[in-house]
Parts: C-alpha cells; sequence; structure tokens
C-alpha cells in the first residue's frame, strides 16, 4: 500500500463520502473548531443520558477535507458502538481515549491506533505520518475535549 | 554591478506587456543551466524528484543567493551606519550597494528604496505612518505629514481580490481615522468590475490600494485604467507587486505609483526582507513607523527628529546579510532577463492552462486572462477538498500551495473556501507541468469519483 492508500483508506473515503452521526439540534451545546490553515469546521454535540453520568451520542455538523470529516464521522461511530455494546462512555472513557487518539496521531507513525479500542476509527493511524494533516484528524475530538473540559469546570 | 541590458523600458500603459511577445523563449540548454543553479532541484520529494510548483509561496534560492548570504557572514558582517571601523565600511558599503541593485532594478533612486521585513511589514508601515499623520503626529521638523491625514468621511478604496497583507492594515486604518473602506468588487470572470470603479473613485478617495497580479487567478489588474481615475482625484496610489516582481518588468515609475512593494523570498532572494519603494516627496513627509537609532538627528529627554527617507524607516540594525542576498537575486533575474522570464513563464502557463482546460470536473478560479499575467493556476476539484486533492500531488513529488492562499474574500466570492494552487518558477519545466496535469487528473479517480460524472 503506497502512503497515499494508507492515509486516505477505504474506510475514511467511506466516511467521507456518507458521514455518520450528521446533524445537530437547535439551542444544544456545541463545540465549534476551526482550522485556519484550510477553513476546515466542525461544530460538535456530546449528548448524555437522562443521569448526565453516559454519552449516549456524538452529533456534529462540518465542511472540510475528507480526514476531518471522516475522522468525525469515525468518531460518532465509535460512541453509537459503546452505547450499543452497553459499555457508554463516560467523560474519564471519552477523555482517556481522547489522549490515546492524540498520542497516536503526533507518533509520526510510530504508535499505531489500537483496533480493539477505536474500531474502524484505527483507520486514522495513517494520518500520522503526515504531519500538516493530523490537525484535520484532530478537529472533532479537540470539539469533544473542549465540551468536556467545559463541563468539568 | 547590477546589469540592466535585458530590461529595456516598456511602452504598455501597463508598464511591461510590449517586451513579452517579442522576448525568445529559453532554450532547453539555458533551462537546463538556469536549473543547475537551484541546488534543491536536486532532491527528491516521496521517491520522486521535485517538481516545485508552489513558487507564488516562496520562491527558491538560487546557489549565488545562498553564496552571498553566507559570503556576507563569512567576510563583512558588522553592523552598518554606525561605527568608524573598517569592517562597519564594507558592510555599509555592501548594504547600500544593495539598495542601489534593487533601485536600479526598479528605475527609481536608492533614497525611495526602503528594505523592511516582507512585504506585509511594508505595506503595514504605509498604513501605519499615514495613521500617525492623521492624529496630527508629522516627520520631526516637517509638517507636510499633515496633508496625507485621513478623517471621517474620507475614504480607503482595496479591490475584493486582494492578499489579506493589503486589506487588513486598511480595514485598521480606516478603524482608526474614521475613514470608510469600499472595494471594488470582482465579477464572476475574476476580472475587476470596472465599472463600479468609476463610480467608486471620488473627490473621497484618499488612498487606493491594490494588487498588480492576484495571487489567486495570475491575472494583472489593469492600472491603466484605475491609476489615472485616482490620480485625477489626488488619491495615493498604493500598488502590491508580491507576485509581479519576481515575473514581470516592474517600474513604478512608469505605472504612476506612490507605492509600490515586494518581497524578497518571493524573488528567489532570502527570507525576511521586503522592498517598500515609494515617492519621495511621500516618503519624506510620512511620519515614522518604528522608532529607535538609527533613524534620528538629535535625540532630547523630550523628542527626537527623524532622518529623511530611507533611514527614517529602517530603525535598529537592519536586514544586513538578506538585503545583500536579495540584491544578488535581483541580479539573477536580471542577467536571465525579465523579458525572456516573461516570455518563456507565459508559454508554459499557456500549457498549463491547456492542459487543465481538457481535465474533466476541474474549475479554474478566474477566466483565463491575456499577457501580461502569471504563471499560476488555483483549481478546485469537483468533490474533492482542496487539502486532499494537494496531497495527491505531494506524494507525486509535486509541493502545490492549498488553502485561500490568504485571500479569504476573494474565494468567497468564487463560492469556494480553498483551492489548490500552482504557480510556476523561473526554472519550471514542460515536463514538470505535464507531470501536474496528470497528478491532478488522477485526483477524482483516486477518491472513487468517475470520470464525467459530478459527486
Amino acid at each position: 500500500m503506497s502512503g497515499l492508500e494508507q492515509l486516505y483508506q477505504q474506510i475514511i473515503i467511506d466516511h467521507s463520502k456518507h458521514p455518520h452521526g450528521v446533524g445537530l439540534d437547535a439551542g444544544e451545546e456545541t463545540s465549534h473548531q476551526r482550522n485556519p490553515v484550510c477553513g476546515d469546521e466542525i461544530t460538535l454535540a456530546l449528548r448524555w443520558d437522562a443521569e448526565g453520568a453516559h454519552i449516549d451520542a456524538v452529533a456534529w455538523e462540518g465542511a472540510g477535507c475528507s480526514i476531518s470529516q471522516a475522522s468525525a464521522s469515525l468518531l460518532a461511530t465509535l460512541a453509537e458502538e459503546s452505547v450499543e455494546e452497553g459499555s457508554a462512555w463516560t467523560p474519564d472513557d471519552l477523555t482517556a481515549l481522547i489522549d490515546e487518539f492524540r498520542e497516536a496521531l503526533r507518533s509520526r507513525g510510530a504508535t499505531p491506533l489500537d483496533e480493539e479500542r477505536f474500531g474502524d476509527a484505527a483507520a486514522l493511524s495513517g494520518v500520522s505520518k503526515y504531519v500538516a494533516r493530523v490537525k484535520c484528524a484532530m478537529l472533532a475530538w479537540v470539539a469533544a475535549e473542549d465540551l468536556l473540559q467545559r463541563r468539568s469546570r | 554591478m547590477t546589469s540592466l541590458a535585458a530590461t529595456p523600458a516598456a511602452s504598455s500603459p501597463a508598464g511591461h506587456a510590449a517586451t513579452t511577445a517579442s522576448s525568445a523563449v529559453f532554450s532547453s540548454d539555458e533551462l537546463a543551466s538556469i536549473r543547475s543553479q537551484f541546488p534543491i532541484l536536486g532532491r527528491e520529494v516521496n521517491g520522486h524528484p521535485l517538481a516545485y510548483l508552489d513558487s507564488a509561496a516562496t520562491a527558491q534560492k538560487p546557489l549565488r543567493v545562498i553564496e552571498a548570504e553566507g559570503a556576507f557572514y563569512r567576510e563583512s558582517n558588522a553592523a552598518v551606519h554606525r561605527g568608524a571601523h573598517t569592517l562597519a565600511g564594507e558592510a555599509t558599503e555592501l548594504y547600500e550597494d544593495a539598495r542601489r541593485t534593487v533601485a536600479d532594478f526598479l528605475a527609481v533612486d536608492e533614497n525611495d528604496v526602503v528594505f523592511t521585513s516582507h512585504a506585509t511589514e511594508a505595506l503595514n508601515l504605509v498604513a501605519y505612518a499615514l495613521g500617525t499623520a492623521s492624529i496630527g503626529r508629522g516627520a520631526g521638523a516637517s509638517a507636510a505629514a499633515a496633508a496625507y491625514g485621513l478623517h471621517a468621511g474620507d475614504e480607503i478604496l482595496v479591490t475584493e481580490l486582494e492578499h489579506h497583507a493589503n486589506l487588513i492594515p486598511w480595514q485598521e486604518l480606516a478603524a482608526r481615522t474614521g475613514a470608510t473602506l469600499r472595494y471594488i468588487p470582482v465579477l464572476d470572470d475574476g476580472s475587476l468590475d470596472l465599472e463600479a470603479a468609476a463610480h467608486l473613485i471620488g473627490e473621497r478617495t484618499r488612498v487606493l490600494a491594490l494588487a498588480h497580479v492576484s495571487n489567486v487567478t495570475g491575472a494583472t489588474l489593469p492600472l491603466d485604467v484605475l491609476v489615472p481615475l485616482a490620480r485625477a482625484v489626488g488619491a495615493l496610489v498604493v500598488l502590491d507587486a508580491c507576485q509581479s516582481a519576481p515575473h514581470l518588468p516592474l517600474r513604478p515609475r512608469e505605472l504612476d505609483v506612490d507605492i509600490a512593494v515586494f518581497s524578497g523570498h518571493k524573488l528567489y532572494g532570502p527570507t525576511g526582507i521586503g522592498v517598500l519603494y515609494g515617492r519621495a516627496e511621500l516618503l519624506n513627509a510620512l511620519p515614522p513607523f518604528l522608532y529607535g537609532g538609527s533613524m534620528i538627528t538629535t535625540v532630547t529627554m523630550e523628542r527626537a527628529d527623524y532622518l529623511p527617507a530611507p533611514q527614517r524607516f529602517e530603525p535598529g540594525t537592519p536586514r544586513i546579510a538578506q538585503a545583500i542576498g536579495l540584491a544578488e537575486a535581483v541580479r539573477f533575474v536580471s542577467d536571465l532577463g525579465l523579458d525572456r522570464i516573461a516570455a518563456t513563464e507565459h508559454a508554459l502557463t499557456q500549457r498549463m492552462l491547456d492542459g487543465l482546460a481538457h481535465i474533466p470536473n476541474i474549475r479554474v478560479l478566474g477566466a483565463p486572462s491575456p499577457a501580461p499575467r502569471v504563471g499560476l493556476a488555483s483549481i478546485v476539484v469537483d468533490g474533492v477538498h482542496a487539502h486532499d486533492a494537494g496531497q495527491v500531488l505531494d506524494e507525486a513529488g509535486i509541493p502545490a500551495r492549498v488553502g485561500h492562499h490568504c485571500a479569504q474574500p476573494l474565494h468567497r466570492r468564487f463560492g469556494v473556501t480553498a483551492s489548490l494552487r500552482l504557480s510556476l518558477g523561473v526554472h519550471s519545466t514542460a515536463d514538470e507541468v505535464d507531470r501536474a496535469l496528470e497528478a491532478v487528473a488522477s485526483i477524482r479517480p483516486f477518491f472513487g469519483l468517475s470520470e464525467g460524472a459530478m459527486s
């Protein structure tokens, strides 16, 4: 597989064309993140269960390159799967995931994403060799982190 | 010293069109010799020979420029315009030689040339000095600055296609002075709405700030129409020549502009150096931008008097090595001849634009404009974000710029947020252009989008 094919794995192209989790409700709390270099934008919401202890869903809207859009879609998918498996994320769970995600993406290819933990989102491992694109992949995850930090204040 | 033999005076209203059509393009031997002067062209990127198509962002450097900068540090380094020792004298001479070389290049007087850190600083300098004049601060003993002050009711006119560096300083000047910022709109084909311009330029217009060549479309702006309109109402004309200076002969006086700026690093020179040309009376009337050493005559604990231009605008230890490097870059393009550079790049631009026109589902921003224009094209690939499109070129060893190229308003006008820009330099070849065209044609198929079908 060429570097380009590793970066743009079929999963990423599919998610960028048919993204999951798109659609925000009026008035819900969101975090808007923007990459000023290329104009990529993600507005993201975390939807909580009745007790406010677990995340039911990640919803978002955005525009930008396939990496930024696929990454948001894959984060939403991962949240969906955690709910289906009966292990919906606590704030700590998601914080740990975001930290691992960031570490892998900043590793310049040294630390791939764990497929057990990240599922299809592990396809984003290829981004870590492309320093200029890490920001694109991080955008949705930074939005989620921003919401978690606001919540803990 | 400077070779000016290859830049005959142009006779067209735009000041540079007459030479391009008749000048010979570089032969393949000449091109090979030019290329051999750029050490970086010998390297590979992602397993392919580097085909550098990002000269509009920054140009690569010929060895003689790299060496000139190094030679200064190795042999003559000293602070200029201060100290009486031999080295300081040598350094000062080299620095002022560099100013003369740039002045000859522009066919202006050496005192009309101010070195800045970059073109952005040059534009900020002018806008800030006008702002200082507006609050009644003068240029030391001279009271001439007041005439250039802006006030409520005055207007600053720009165009919708400006680089942010020739837009934001004017926004700020308007905010500081109460003047109104207006702009000449861009039409669907990327050209300026000259009918609107004729209405916009009026008695209230105090400044017209515009690009010589668009950094997004490559088209030359119609200075022959706009400058006389501005002149007729007594407005200052500020020209951003960043995209023209490396590619077309630049003659600020023939263009009848008050200010012209360009950056060194786009003209095969070092980073950290920009050029501000200003009409002498204007420069000597304007108050300083930055204050400090090397720009004063007398300083007391209460006040200071300032030197005339250019020293007034070069406080602190200036960019000595960079100015010397830039002078070598100016000699490099002058030796080649800007008319021949323009002719060669124009032929290559035609090849690039023709090739792009044959690739389905590609949009080139702005209608193809005739000579004089420069060798760049910003494209949008249907269904593929510019960032993703650029990645395909990078993989093929072709650096190209992706994004809004510091021209968000123009991209908005075209209804897009980003584009992929291919831009040529003096070392560009037909083979490199063909490689880029092939790579561009492969973008949609790579992302699984079929030929001919809209995504």
